[in-house]
């Protein structure tokens, strides 16, 4: 404990690492977003995330989105543990026939009004698994998809920006 | 060791051995074909002698050309660094063989998935429940690396039966596939009796994409794209075992600085895991703090990755035949001061961990996996090197990791804190042989070659931060892919997660589940 605090103080907040740059950018757009997510949701947009057999690729990213550097809480977007408390369902992955019950479930858990977004090549038409015997096929033909997040995997900023440009609409 | 010898030596355990034929096409590869009558004795004896676990164990439909389908069995030698391939044909009339899964455990999950795959039984395996094709979806009856496969069977669905544990008091808990966090699928049913977990049930398969049969058929230079998509987070190593496996089959010598450069982007990637890791388990104990900071460190080699390749997760830089990315002496120099920041930024994170007695009362004793368990399970990897499995294709098979003098890390313990202090020491040591390796780079030397068209067959590895990860790959004359296997350091790892966890209690099992931190998608395929 200690250590961390003199660590805190010597330092202070630490921004050696974070491009002024990207930084700019994330504070930006972030704020925007934090502006729309305000007006149309009161104050958060909470969402929950499904993987359906993605490589991992996209889930690495998503957690990126929310690392100190990107910081997406702050903006009012918040990961939640569960469907019941989520606005919105974030897939990544081919449909895989093992996860087509869970993902079904999932999105019936979830309360009214609820939206389904979608991220990685993979779940927009299955990427390169489509020809799979074991795919189920595009998320877009099982449930509605409201937005896609294109990318292999979308880096953080790229998230924040489809958010951004999708809830201006 | 060569073949011959080999032979000899197991001939002294089992006197009246006969071998088919003894092939050794690469240096480090021996393929000793037996008839089915002698491949379980073949196989133990190999086990035994090299004290090495199935590292992989497959079958190939070769109906078609010999009509028969032929099942490999690879074992490792330690020293010197050497791959021993034993090899049998089942006709297709019979289409079963003796189980090895009772004298070797680390079999058992390969031969299930022979059984589902391709309906070749191991008779005597007491556990043949399908893994990856899971019976809610998919019935009796089709298996879909046969080459005449075409499409689902239809036929009548059934339900997964899970052991159960049974007596007064027992509880189970079941878990996922969608769990809490933004983390892979995986089904997880904990048997209890009070607080301690007397069995823990894991059930996969939920990220199966039928990835080994999307490779039939191609050729060798389309699949890159598949290969890079097959486990998200390890897409260097794959791409590295895969492409060596093409350069086997072609003969094709990479150049000297490309073998630099795969050593610095594999150890790049090794570095940003185990950060990720460190920080996860931080964060599965509640200590935030370093949890953020840890986030830091892997989003500053993530950035760094995007600098030197223009990919965060390093894709598209592999390719058979060596690199499609050089450092220039710009990026060289920045690699370099990256890298010496990140090192401080890593030494500081390990204080404050380190330095936490409630910490480390978490960590420490939490999740034991004892040498033996893992030995006998066949855990590999970074995994098996925290409980003393000494381990490491970077030592076995050195080539330029021997240059600069790579020290491999084990540990005795076999605990959270031991594959925590792992990653640690793997990840201090990954910034000394980047330092090493960027010392040795050229300007202006080729990087890359054209590998030739030819039909062998050959398995291509790499030491991933998991583990080693494997890939047989055999093509006909057009340089076409027939079978192409990969096996991940996670399969039988997993295993090792479930005894590790008996007698620790649920709460503990994030921070145990993140300390080994498993790939499902490398897993599943």
């Amino acid at each position: 404990m200690i250590y961390i605090l003199k660590n805190r103080i010597l330092k202070g907040v630490l921004s050696r690492h974070i491009d002024s740059g990207l930084s700019q950018e994330v504070e930006f757009s972030g704020q925007e977003l934090k502006a729309l997510i305000r007006k149309k949701f009161g104050r958060s947009l909470h969402i929950r995330q499904v993987d359906t057999g993605s490589c991992g690729g996209c889930q690495s990213e998503i957690i990126s989105a929310n690392n100190p550097i990107y910081d997406l809480q702050r903006f009012g977007i918040n990961f939640v543990a569960s469907p019941r408390h989520a606005d919105a369902l974030l897939v990544t992955g081919p449909v895989s026939k093992n996860m087509l019950l869970a993902l079904k479930k999932t999105y019936a858990a979830m309360p009214e009004p609820k939206f389904i977004i979608t991220c990685g090549e993979c779940a927009l038409d299955g990427g390169v698994f489509k020809e799979s015997y074991y795919i189920q096929g595009p998320v877009n033909d099982i449930l509605p998809v409201a937005l896609h997040i294109p990318g292999c995997p979308p880096e953080p900023l790229s998230i924040l920006k489809s958010l951004l440009s999708f809830l201006k609409q | 060791m060569d073949g011959a010898e080999i032979i000899s030596i197991i001939k002294k355990r089992l006197p009246d051995f006969n071998a088919i034929s003894v092939v050794q096409d690469y240096p480090d590869e021996i393929c000793i074909k037996v008839k089915p009558e002698v491949f379980k004795e073949t196989c133990l004896t190999l086990h035994k002698m090299l004290l090495s676990p199935v590292m992989m164990l497959f079958a190939l439909d070769e109906r078609k050309t010999r009509e028969v389908f032929a099942v490999n069995a690879v074992f490792i030698n330690l020293k010197p660094g050497q791959w021993i391939m034993v090899s049998m044909d089942i006709l297709p009339e019979d289409c079963s063989f003796d189980s090895l899964a009772k004298n070797i455990h680390s079999a058992a999950l390969f031969e299930r998935q022979i059984a589902e795959m391709f309906g070749i039984l191991p008779q005597g395996n007491p556990d043949l429940r399908r893994l990856n094709l899971h019976d809610e979806v998919w019935p009796q009856g089709a298996f879909p690396l046969r080459k005449d496969f075409s499409k689902m069977a239809p036929g009548n669905l059934n339900e997964y039966k899970f052991e159960r544990v049974e007596g007064t008091g027992i509880f189970e808990v079941p878990v996922g596939p969608v769990h809490a966090g933004i983390i892979g699928p995986g089904h997880f049913r904990f048997s209890l009796a009070g607080e301690p977990i007397v069995n823990l049930e894991i059930r996969l398969g939920f990220t199966h994409r039928g990835v080994e049969k999307l490779f039939e058929g191609k050729s060798c230079f389309d699949v890159q794209g598949l290969v890079e998509c097959i486990c998200g987070d390890s897409v260097f190593a794959y791409s590295l075992a895969f492409a060596q496996a093409v350069e086997k089959i072609s003969q094709a010598a990479v150049p000297s600085q490309a073998a630099y450069l795969r050593g610095i982007f594999l150890e790049l990637e090794r570095m940003y895991n185990h950060a990720n890791d460190i920080g996860g388990i931080a964060l599965d104990v509640g200590f935030s703090f370093p949890a953020a900071y840890a986030a830091l460190i892997k989003e500053a080699v993530l950035q760094l990755n995007a600098k030197l390749t223009s990919s965060r997760y390093l894709k598209k830089v592999n390719t058979a035949g060596g690199v499609l990315v050089d450092l220039d002496e710009n990026k060289k120099q920045m690699l370099l001061d990256s890298i010496g920041k990140i090192r401080k930024d890593c030494a500081a994170l390990s204080t404050m961990l380190n330095s936490s007695v409630s910490f480390m009362d978490r960590v420490d004793t939490t999740g034991v996996l004892i040498q033996k368990t893992a030995r006998d399970l066949g855990v590999v990897g970074l995994a098996g090197r925290a409980c003393g499995i000494a381990v490491d294709l970077r030592k076995c098979f050195p080539g330029i990791y021997g240059e600069v003098k790579f020290r491999m890390i084990t540990q005795e313990a076999g605990d959270v804190l031991s594959r925590l202090k792992m990653r640690f020491y793997e990840f201090e040591e990954s910034c000394r042989l980047i330092e090493e390796f960027t010392a040795k780079l050229a300007s202006n030397r080729e990087i890359k070659v054209n590998p030739g068209k030819k039909a062998a067959s050959s398995l291509g590895y790499a030491e991933g931060w998991r583990g080693p990860v494997l890939c047989y790959l055999k093509t006909d004359q057009n340089g076409l892919i027939e079978r192409c296997k990969f096996v991940d350091a996670s399969s039988n790892n997993w295993l090792g997660l479930k005894y590790a966890v008996l007698g620790n209690i649920i709460p503990d099992f994030p921070v145990c589940n993140k300390s080994f931190d498993l790939s499902y998608p490398g897993n599943d395929l």
